[in-house]
């Protein structure tokens, strides 16, 4: 059925292709969906991803940049030659769609657990945190003036987010307090330079190939601000998946990451993405707690979503192992 | 008082059953959901067997260390509650040896198999 509404959109863009074939739902939550499918032409069959919300889910929840900022964000990154699909359409009221877009489908693996442990990448894991550093540079350095609109964080208004999160839950969780005290006794101020933050740079959202990085997904949670978060947020133990030696997503080291990002000029600041990283060790915290809520009160009552609340645990030990480490 | 087998054997039998004869079944979606589900009675299971310990020795150390008595719930309140105020810290005698003992007792019941909590385990 969404074929042949695909098929009518895909004409309109793309000159000579025949229908659509093959259309798959990858994710999809209430408000948003992914799919697969692929372009057919007789110049060759071209893969696709449809990202939208169906209609009558207009209103995204107040973190998401929306998605017509996300294919914005896509093309810009794809045009200064960052790893990013290039966006094929936006979808128009006429295509019955929703609003969303298409863009072009890159082949590679996003779950961590095979990056991390299969054979066909062994080379690209020492590759990684440097290619990663690099990227996060260049998204960084996209020229402000082209960015779409977006809401603006600081380490101040994040911590004060959580910290209202932390109390909707109504449970008390002494090592998030220790946490939040941490890092309000430790906020580093506004950042010198406010730049585009991907605000979700981690495993899950990078496609990676037996080269390396080939692409990175899910603008949803952009934002502007410093430019540090996106360094912390993929040091957070969370994203190494059982390889805690290797800060950066579990492939590699703070130094490669470091080295790929001063590559492109711009500095980066240890102290601050430590910062960081704690913060995101507790977000993730207080999403596990989220996906609880969820179970409880919301219309997903799944065991995938209980079992993650329970693994809230996981960030308080990491929290301690950063704020109070135990001696050898 | 209920008779035997208890719910700590009776969880464990059926997360057996589900391993061993059933997940072979099933590929795909439905086996990561079986895996899901199995995971959640084994924690089940850990917590049946670990938490009347655990909360009892959590409890002695709150009420050594804020000096008042009440529920378990209600002295971890009164804990955060100090803690958001900066009126006990990592400085405050005893507090981080609590909060260490009480996170490495939720995680041997959540994710015993967790990379952080096995190191730690080794630490000792």
């Amino acid at each position: 059925m969404i074929e042949a509404e695909l098929s009518r959109c895909v004409a309109s863009f793309h000159p000579g292709a025949t229908g659509v074939a093959g259309a798959a739902k990858l994710s999809g939550g209430a408000s948003q969906e992914t799919w697969s499918f692929d372009i057919v032409h007789p110049g060759g069959t071209i893969g696709a991803i449809l990202r939208r919300a169906p209609q009558g889910y207009g209103a995204s929840p107040s973190r998401a940049a929306g998605l017509g900022a996300e294919a914005r964000l896509m093309q810009l990154a794809h045009d200064a030659g960052l790893p990013s699909p290039r966006v094929m359409h936006v979808l128009r009221p006429e295509d019955g769609l929703g609003t969303g877009f298409i863009m072009a489908r890159i082949e590679g693996e996003t779950i961590a657990r095979k990056i991390l442990r299969d054979e066909s990448f062994a080379k690209a894991r020492p590759l990684l945190a440097r290619q990663l550093g690099k990227v996060a540079a260049g998204i960084h350095g996209l020229p402000r003036a082209q960015l779409p609109k977006l809401r603006e964080m600081s380490a101040t208004k994040e911590i004060g987010e959580l910290e209202r999160e932390v109390q909707s839950f109504n449970w008390p969780r002494p090592v998030f307090e220790l946490a939040l005290r941490w890092l309000r006794d430790n906020d580093p101020g506004p950042s010198a330079e406010v730049t585009l933050v991907h605000g979700d740079f981690r495993h899950g959202n990078l496609i990676i190939g037996p080269d390396g990085v080939r692409a990175v997904l899910d603008w949803e949670l952009a934002h502007l601000g410093d430019p540090m978060e996106d360094l912390g947020w993929i040091c957070v133990n969370s994203w190494r998946f059982g390889e805690i030696d290797k800060p950066v997503g579990g492939f590699g080291s703070r130094e490669d990451l470091f080295a790929g990002y001063e590559e492109s000029g711009r500095k980066a600041d240890p102290a601050r993405v430590t910062f960081w990283e704690v913060m995101g060790t507790l977000r993730w915290g207080v999403m596990c707690c989220g996906m609880m809520q969820r179970f409880r009160l919301g219309p997903d009552h799944s065991m995938e979503r209980a079992m993650i609340g329970r693994r809230a645990s996981e960030t308080e030990i990491d929290l301690l192992r950063l704020l109070s480490p135990r001696g050898d | 008082m209920q008779d035997e087998p208890t719910p700590i054997e009776l969880t464990k039998a059926v997360a057996d059953f589900l391993r061993n004869d059933i997940a072979p079944m099933f590929s795909g979606h439905h086996a990561f959901k079986l895996r899901v589900a199995i995971n959640a009675l084994d924690l089940v299971t850990r917590q049946l067997t670990l938490q009347a310990g655990g909360d009892e020795a959590e409890a002695g150390r709150l009420k050594q260390l804020l000096g008042v008595d009440g529920s378990l719930h209600d002295l971890n309140r009164t804990l955060a509650g100090k803690i958001a105020k900066g009126e006990v810290d990592l400085r405050t005698p005893g507090l981080a040896e609590h909060l260490w003992q009480t996170t490495m007792d939720k995680l041997a019941v959540d994710q015993p198999n967790y990379a952080s909590y096995k190191r730690e385990v080794e630490r000792k």
